[in-house]
């Protein structure tokens, strides 16, 4: 794509600044997030039972928790630089609003993670069972916090709420808890979550598949299917009902024209078909090779057969979503994605249910290659929200274009991007090469001491 | 109010010095103190189990300084492009040298992790006081409050400096050799044998230069910017901020020598605290100056959130903080006294 060096390729480069930044980074997080309250069941088993195979299936996946942490914090941290220094604009007018959640953050969550990470990790042997299990609480705690105060941070971008607009154009809070309680943010929580979880569920059933058709660790492998096909199947279900179609609705009703885009709908029309699948040809304003079922949509959002969808036909050019190409794959990804998380797992549960998991190795190969979709379905369901939310930054309130570092200049941005870039490719090889490690090392090992003083995350 | 959240920002732009600055200044340290890999394990396990929390101070108070102060961090953090660029870089790479180091137990792992973790601790040290004196001396800010500071123009202090001249970077020495005295005050404390030996004769060696250094900064901020001078001026009870620097410095030495460990390292702490506080006595209410017209100069009066913002922050953010500090002393008391030696897995 060649970069144009005009002014206009500035809004570009900072947007994929950011867009990179932030896509790379949330493949650590949606792991720990999924894997935290997977490892509290294990803790929790082993607390019951009294069966130290679960804590060696806890100890194993902390292991791997602990890798996504670091890449996780490393990545993290130029996130909520990149306001300031690529967004600076937008930082200025609304940090007497967002400054609050990502401050938030920091006091409530981050400080209780990195304090109870070390722990949970070396403090097995000095703590007792049950101080140990609530240092996993905690660590689980800490990480979905930390999760909520960055969804009450995009949550105000994309359904502002609770502010007051002062004279110089700033956005302050008006209502602690009004901003807090954003309903938005309610519903676009539970379905990230869900989705985090998705993704812990997905990642370590494929793992006790892999186990289990190598024949190496199989005890252990039998334990990460029970546990990751159960919770999968149960998220996968909330991820969609209630979660995704609360939210859609939701979404439907204060963001019209991105409902629109997303699911293709040019014109209005009563009686909406929704369209499973086809290509956008934005020209032409049509779908080409639709294969569409009728009056779907309209049953979808207001729950009725012959319901009027407002096309983007309604709207003026200028609110449309800047890619409706992207808005429209990225959503349809998610949610075709999304069906097929739930046959996999309903399937996968049938067996364990009839005890024929376990020797079923073509559901094995399924669960196996299925590790790569979670990342990509929930990549795409957060393309979705954010290129939805185009052209604006504070959905109705702010522009896209009036919210960037004015003063960085094209030729700034792309230079700091690449070296993202560069410093994020040796990043992902060295996170694929030690996960690689663990996974052939497998479970098994003894509990690490907090006294020999390991850094946090290298047990 | 605004006074207030000026100060609950120094305390925690002070708390990240005073904690994360003792990990990096080992993390300066460990190629010199430490010789086999032994070693090296042992003078990272002195702040292995810290380090990630003491970083936190960093994102807290940057996330306060953008709830508190927008316009400070707006103009600030896109004016600093490029530097902050860097140390968000070089974060990452001190982030991964210490964590991932241990994963692999050959000589090209560990050598390579050493290498970034003891080179980004340098580089970030000398960045992080280049940036302190950066808002001393000013930056050219503009009408609209913004501003862009090159990477370094003339080297000199004028109307249009870039982020690197002759005053920010003995700025940034001062950081260097204040974090490095304080990383080695610190892994004096926490470790036994030969390479507590070697960390007291480093720091014994490094005092005459923070010494040194420390005199010269305040000769050249003095040089550079009088008006430093005119809160002190107006309330004279502050300089017992210098006397207490002076103090502090002194103690060090005195400690340092009797063998007292620990409290050559709260002497230490005491320096970074009051170097800082000073500082912040020093530009007071202003937040960024400009080195043009006084008149664009970003303050705590123009730079600050609305009221309702700021009066309900205080009561949750002072929660959170009084919960963090409880985690602190927690973290701290698990990890009391001196690390062991020995290849523990």
């Amino acid at each position: 794509m060649p970069i144009p060096t005009n002014s206009r390729a500035e809004p570009l480069i900072h947007r994929l600044h950011f867009a990179f930044t932030v896509t790379f980074h949330y493949l650590f997080p949606q792991l720990t997030m999924g894997l935290a309250p997977l490892i509290v069941v294990f803790k929790t088993m082993a607390l019951r039972t009294g069966n130290d195979a679960f804590n060696q299936s806890a100890r194993f996946w902390a292991k791997i928790f602990g890798i996504n942490f670091i890449m996780g914090v490393v990545t993290g941290i130029p996130m909520e630089f990149q306001f300031g220094t690529n967004w600076s604009h937008f930082a200025r007018v609304t940090g007497g609003v967002i400054g609050q959640p990502l401050v938030m953050e920091g006091v409530f969550s981050f400080f209780l993670e990195s304090a109870f990470l070390g722990l949970f990790l070396y403090g097995e042997q000095r703590l007792s069972p049950k101080a140990h299990w609530w240092s996993a609480f905690m660590v689980f705690a800490g990480s979905w916090l930390s999760g909520f105060f960055i969804i009450v941070t995009d949550a105000w971008m994309q359904h502002p709420v609770a502010y007051q607009r002062f004279g110089d154009g700033s956005f302050q809070v008006s209502s602690f808890w009004g901003l807090l309680l954003n309903p938005w943010a309610l519903l676009q929580y539970a379905h990230n979550m869900s989705g985090a979880v998705i993704t812990g569920a997905f990642v370590m059933s494929a793992v006790g598949a892999y186990y289990l058709l190598e024949g190496i660790f199989v005890e252990q492998g039998r334990n990460f299917l029970r546990v990751g096909v159960i919770a999968g199947v149960i998220f996968c279900i909330i991820q969609i009902f209630p979660t995704g179609d609360l939210h859609g609705r939701y979404m439907a009703r204060h963001q019209p024209v991105t409902t629109a885009a997303m699911e293709g709908l040019f014109r209005s029309e009563a009686g909406a078909p929704i369209v499973l699948i086809g290509q956008p040809d934005e020209e032409h304003q049509k779908i080409d090779n639709p294969l569409v079922v009728n009056k779907v949509l309209s049953f979808l959002i207001y729950g009725t057969t012959t319901a009027e969808v407002k096309g983007l036909n309604q709207y003026a050019k200028r609110d449309w979503p800047t890619n409706i190409p992207l808005l429209y794959y990225s959503y349809h990804i998610m949610a075709g994605l999304g069906t097929m998380f739930v046959a996999v797992m309903v399937i996968a549960a049938f067996l364990l249910w009839r005890k024929k998991l376990f020797a079923s190795r073509w559901m094995l190969w399924i669960l196996l290659l299925c590790l790569p979709f979670p990342y990509i379905a929930n990549t795409a369901g957060w393309m979705t929200a954010e290129i939805g939310r185009q052209p604006w930054l504070v959905y109705g309130l702010m522009r896209t274009t009036e919210g960037y570092s004015k003063y960085v200049h094209a030729g700034n941005g792309l230079f700091t991007l690449l070296g993202f870039m560069g410093l994020y490719a040796l990043l992902a090889i060295l996170f694929l090469f030690l996960v690689h490690r663990e996974i052939s090392h497998g479970p098994g090992d003894a509990p690490a001491d907090v006294r020999s003083g390991q850094p946090v995350t290298a047990a | 109010m605004l006074f207030t959240w000026f100060w609950l920002i120094a305390v925690m732009i002070t708390g990240y010095v005073v904690f994360d600055g003792f990990d990096l200044g080992a993390g300066v340290l460990h190629l010199l103190l430490a010789r086999t890999d032994q070693e090296r394990r042992t003078v990272l396990r002195t702040i292995g189990p810290v380090w990630d929390g003491n970083e936190v101070w960093l994102l807290a108070g940057g996330g306060t300084l953008y709830f508190a102060f927008p316009l400070l961090y707006a103009s600030g953090f896109s004016g600093f492009y490029l530097p902050l660029m860097i140390v968000l870089w070089l974060l990452i790479l001190r982030g991964i040298g210490i964590e991932l180091r241990t994963h692999l137990n050959s000589p090209v792992w560990t050598g390579f992790f050493d290498g970034c973790f003891a080179i980004s601790s340098l580089l970030l040290t000398v960045f992080y006081g280049a940036a302190l004196g950066n808002v001393i001396r000013g930056v050219p800010l503009q009408t609209d409050g913004y501003f862009f500071l090159p990477l370094w123009t003339n080297w000199r202090t004028g109307p249009q400096p870039g982020v690197l001249d002759w005053y920010t970077v003995i700025a940034g020495l001062v950081a260097l050799i204040a974090l490095t005295l304080h990383g080695a005050l610190y892994v004096a404390l926490k470790t036994r044998g030969e390479i507590n030996l070697r960390a007291g004769r480093l720091a014994a060696r490094l005092w005459p230069a923070l010494l040194v250094i420390t005199a010269v900064s305040l000769w050249a901020t003095l040089s550079i910017r009088p008006e430093v001078l005119n809160n002190y001026k107006a309330f004279a009870v502050l300089f017992i901020i210098p006397v207490a620097v002076a103090a502090s410095l002194a103690a060090i030495f005195i400690f340092q020598r009797k063998g007292s460990e620990k409290a050559a390292f709260l002497s230490s702490c005491a320096y970074l605290v009051f170097m800082l506080v000073g500082a912040a006595a020093a530009v007071y209410p202003n937040l960024l100056v400009s080195t043009t017209d006084p008149a664009l100069n970003i303050t705590v009066y123009n730079a600050a959130s609305g009221r309702h913002s700021l009066s309900v922050g205080l009561i949750w953010w002072g929660f959170g903080m009084a919960l963090a500090i409880g985690y602190f002393v927690f973290v701290y008391r698990m990890f009391r006294g001196k690390v062991s030696e020995g290849n523990i897995y």
